[in-house]
């Protein structure tokens, strides 16, 4: 039976091998000062708005032009943790909202959410998605960044099969595994990141 | 796709992909890099068990597939899905433009789908006035190219970035340079816009859960997960073979699928989707899901005692990825729609026999696909008795009808053998090799020099020259094939020196005769179980210790084959279990049985390299004990770049194929010539034909010997 340390250092490492940034913080509060200060770092936009170097097709430009400021997507927080955040975004001038990504298929910034588990052997996030905003936030974002509670870290996918089991029983349901930045290496094989989802994948271990 | 009408026009079709520099190039990293990340990917992991656990599990499946489908539905129907049975491909788009047809549905994105690829959805939807566009990258590339994909995983591995560039300046109306990071970012801007649009999304499904009514979806770039989210109708089109009990079972093939297919431990999203969840676009909230669940020909399959074992295919693709003739010719060539060695025998069951009378010839039959099957199917094994199949129904070629014919005549063959050498009199070299080539092989076999006959067969050699053991050790038969036999009749010399200097006791039954092994390939089912048969009655098993073969084609056939071929028989397959269970190869008998020392051999430290026989690797599994051989018998073993990779020959294969056989010889050639040795050695004279003859052509000074006969030499 590994130990809660080396499931965490097994995760970390696969995690690493799969261009996932993985970060340890202390508290959830750090969580957010992480996001704002990413969200600070990182361009307005890196993929969808024009200003891109790459042109293109009238229709395509014109969905990008609909996005005007950064906007950080945190569906699914606990009511006082989204305060937190609405307000710290609010003072470093983004825009935070936690509904209507439809609204925003243009691209958010910062998808901001919690998984529920980590599987160490291939360095995964499991996150139980069933309402669509999080699935949205977690698709649309430029950078996806994920809060992963250490004790939740198992050492495989059977480890979490009774979970997933108990979740899909329970429909409807829609689980995700997500490992790494959304990836292609359709031409020419060659390994291209945020094909469709995310750009970068951060998580945060939290120590509990 | 396939379009070819008859054997020639293939051949010409195969010639022109041969001249695409790029598709080699590409091919052939691809190749290199696959194996090397598939190694690493199942690094410390019991491969082989995994792969017998999933070969099991969905055998089951295929014996409950109704079971399962009925459960599948209940459940899935229980939480808000509606579920479609379709029975053939035609009956399946009708199904789906019906559904987009009562939910009002204009535009369609779609997620990469094998099975919509095999029911050509597109056309029918597009037909019903429908936009659709698929999101999955190289999926999208082709599409707009208006092609098929050219491999089961990565649909555009045919293209260059430059044609890439182009497609999408084109598209665009924009001009776009070839950079891949940005025509990818072009990819994700133009098709975000196209999910936006979108009232329909369409999916496959890697595993169709039946204790849930789940499905799982396996993609890197995530569109199945936009596709499945944002349009207001979902429908995800799977074969019957995607049915799976439980949970379980779907992480268990999950564990393999991504690392047989791309060496990734896992791919970047699996998507698990029960019942109809959220969807914030339809007016009630929830997601219109539909299931079209595909026949078309598989519960026929999953009947045939034999075939029944294709439903174990994940698609992973891992076959076309260590497919030589693949990596020469590409997923257009190798391929209907399904494509490398699973595709030939797909397109048999669901596209008919026209599409794959042609492309079931186009396997050299070397085993890499077996070998790194996750489903552990036998797909060489199936590919040839589809060649069978169809030759029973269309009737046989002349040149396979009278060489089974022949090869059931062993006193003819053989006399035909010994005549062969008075005629080649005028045309043979002193070296051993054919001046001209005969009248019969056209210029495209000029690439190897061929072998004349030798001036006494082993047989006759054997009749004056055996040896007597005094003391033996071990008592042995001989199974010397007739290539050995008739045209490198010192190979088994050598070897026969090499076992009576080990006290081992030897017999030579006369009444044997060729293995089968070439008319087997042929698709001569019934003169391949005549040879077996004679052959069979030629040994008395009992009696030796062990059969030995210095030929690793024979050897294989001889073990795996034998008993299937006259498994209708009792006796006889009673016969054939305990002579396959003496089978031996030369290597393996030497190295392991008599446990040769070093110390009994002259160390000369020349340096020889090898090539592994696909037969011997393989079909024997046998690695190590050629290579401790070649030490043992005092050369400098060098290894060579791609040891265990084909060197094409395929026996009959090279007469079908020469231009393929040519350059797969090339590679094995360049390699070999890349590790300095003056020296190569194998283990099956089939490779050595192939082998020396090219290099002969090459003139190299590089010489080719069966491990035998260095060891021969070399004794002390």
């Amino acid at each position: 039976m590994p130990s809660k340390e080396d499931l965490y250092q097994k995760f970390v490492e696969k995690a690493g091998l799969v261009s996932a940034k993985v970060t340890s913080i202390a508290t959830e509060d750090d969580a957010l000062k992480y996001v704002i200060n990413l969200c600070d770092k990182k361009e307005a936009c890196q993929l969808m708005i024009s200003g891109c170097e790459a042109d293109l097709s009238d229709k395509a430009e014109a969905l990008c032009d609909a996005k005007q400021k950064k906007v950080i997507a945190a569906p699914g927080l606990n009511e006082d943790l989204y305060k937190k955040l609405a307000a710290q975004a609010k003072k470093a001038g983004f825009e935070c909202i936690s509904e209507g990504m439809r609204d925003h298929l243009a691209g958010v910034d910062i998808g901001f959410t919690f998984a529920e588990y980590g599987i160490a052997d291939t360095g995964t996030l499991m996150l139980d998605c069933p309402g669509e905003e999080m699935r949205l936030a977690t698709m649309v974002s430029e950078f996806h960044v994920c809060v992963l509670p250490k004790s939740k870290i198992k050492a495989n996918t059977y480890a979490v099969e009774k979970m997933m089991l108990t979740r899909m029983k329970k429909t409807p349901d829609y689980l995700a595994f997500i490992t790494g930045p959304s990836r292609t290496a359709d031409i020419e094989r060659v390994l291209a990141l945020g094909v469709h989802g995310p750009l970068e994948l951060h998580i945060l271990i939290l120590e509990d | 796709m396939q379009k070819a009408n008859d054997l020639k026009e293939y051949r010409e079709e195969l010639r022109e992909t041969l001249g695409n520099d790029f598709l080699r190039t590409t091919l052939d990293n691809f190749a290199i890099a696959y194996r090397a990340g598939r190694a690493n990917a199942f690094k410390d992991m019991d491969v082989r068990g995994l792969i017998k656990e999933i070969a099991d599990s969905k055998d089951e499946a295929a014996r409950n597939a109704d079971a399962l489908y009925r459960e599948f539905k209940e459940n899935a129907e229980a939480a808000g899905i509606h579920v479609h049975f379709a029975k053939d491909g035609d009956e399946a788009n009708r199904i789906i433009a019906q559904i987009a047809k009562d939910a009002n549905c204009k535009k369609i994105v779609k997620s990469k789908s094998m099975t919509a690829e095999e029911t050509l959805l597109n056309h029918d939807l597009e037909d019903a006035g429908l936009e659709v566009t698929e999101t999955d990258l190289g999926e999208w590339i082709i599409q707009l190219r208006h092609e098929g994909p050219s491999h089961m995983v990565m649909p555009a591995i045919h293209l260059s970035r430059f044609q890439v560039g182009d497609l999408f300046t084109e598209v665009t109306g924009k001009e776009q340079d070839s950079d891949i990071e940005k025509l990818v970012k072009v990819a994700r801007r133009e098709l975000r816009q196209k999910y936006v649009e979108a009232d329909m999304g369409i999916t496959g499904a890697n595993f169709a859960i039946a204790e849930t009514g789940s499905i799982g979806l396996v993609t890197n770039e995530g569109n199945a997960r936009l596709v499945s989210t944002l349009p207001r109708v979902h429908v995800a089109l799977m074969g019957i073979d995607k049915l799976l009990p439980t949970l379980h079972d779907a992480l268990r093939i999950l564990k393999v699928l991504p690392r047989n297919a791309t060496g990734q431990a896992i791919t970047s999203y699996v998507t698990w989707i029960t019942g109809n969840n959220e969807c914030l676009a339809a007016e009630d909230g929830r997601k219109e899901i539909h299931y079209v669940v595909l026949d078309n020909g598989r519960s026929e399959l999953i009947k045939d005692p034999l075939f029944s074992q294709v439903n174990r295919c994940v698609r992973c693709g891992a076959c076309a990825n260590v497919c030589p003739v693949y990596r020469l010719v590409g997923g257009h060539k190798m391929g209907h729609i399904y494509i490398g060695a699973i595709g030939l025998i797909l397109t048999y069951f669901f596209h008919g026999k026209d599409k794959a009378k042609n492309l079931v010839q186009n396997c050299i039959n070397c085993e890499a696909c077996k070998d790194v099957c996750a489903g552990g199917i036998d797909l060489p094994r199936l590919i040839k008795e589809i060649h069978a199949r169809i030759q029973d129904e269309d009737g046989h070629p002349l040149p396979s009808f009278l060489l089974g014919k022949m090869l059931k005549n062993r006193k003819l063959f053989h006399t035909l053998l010994r005549t062969a050498k008075w005629g080649q009199k005028p045309v043979a070299e002193k070296d051993g090799f054919i001046r001209h080539l005969p009248m019969i092989f056209s210029k495209e076999h000029g690439f190897r020099a061929l072998p004349t006959i030798a001036e006494t067969p082993f047989r006759d050699w054997w009749k004056e020259k055996r040896p007597r053991v005094a003391n033996p050790k071990y008592r042995v038969a001989l199974f010397s094939g007739c290539v050995q036999d008739f045209v490198y009749p010192e190979q088994m010399q050598a070897a026969v020196d090499v076992f009576a200097a080990n006290d081992v006791a030897m017999e030579f039954p006369e009444e044997q005769s060729c293995c089968g092994l070439p008319v087997q390939m042929m698709g001569e089912t019934k003169a391949s179980r005549d040879v077996a048969v004679q052959n069979l009655r030629a040994f008395e098993p009992e009696a030796y210790d062990y059969i030995v073969t210095l030929c690793a084609s024979c050897a294989a056939h001889l073990k795996h084959n034998y008993p299937k071929l006259v498994m209708d028989k009792p006796a006889m397959k009673l016969r054939a279990d305990a002579f396959a269970a003496k089978i031996i190869d030369y290597s393996s008998f030497v190295n392991d049985v008599l446990k040769v020392n070093a110390e009994d051999f002259r160390q000369t430290g020349e340096k020889a390299t090898y090539h592994a026989p696909c037969h011997l690797c393989r079909g024997l599994d046998v690695h190590e004990a050629p290579r401790q051989l070649i030490e043992k018998s005092g050369m400098e073993y060098v290894e060579c770049a791609e040891e265990e990779v084909c060197c094409g020959f395929g026996g009959t294969f090279s007469m079908k194929f020469p231009e393929l056989s040519a350059e797969l010889l090339k590679k094995k050639l360049d390699n070999v010539e890349a590790t300095g040795a003056d020296t190569l050695l194998t283990d099956c004279p089939g490779c050595i034909m192939q082998l020396r003859g090219g290099l002969k052509r090459r003139g190299s000074r590089v010489q080719v010997k069966h491990v035998a006969e260095v060891m021969s030499k070399n004794k002390k």
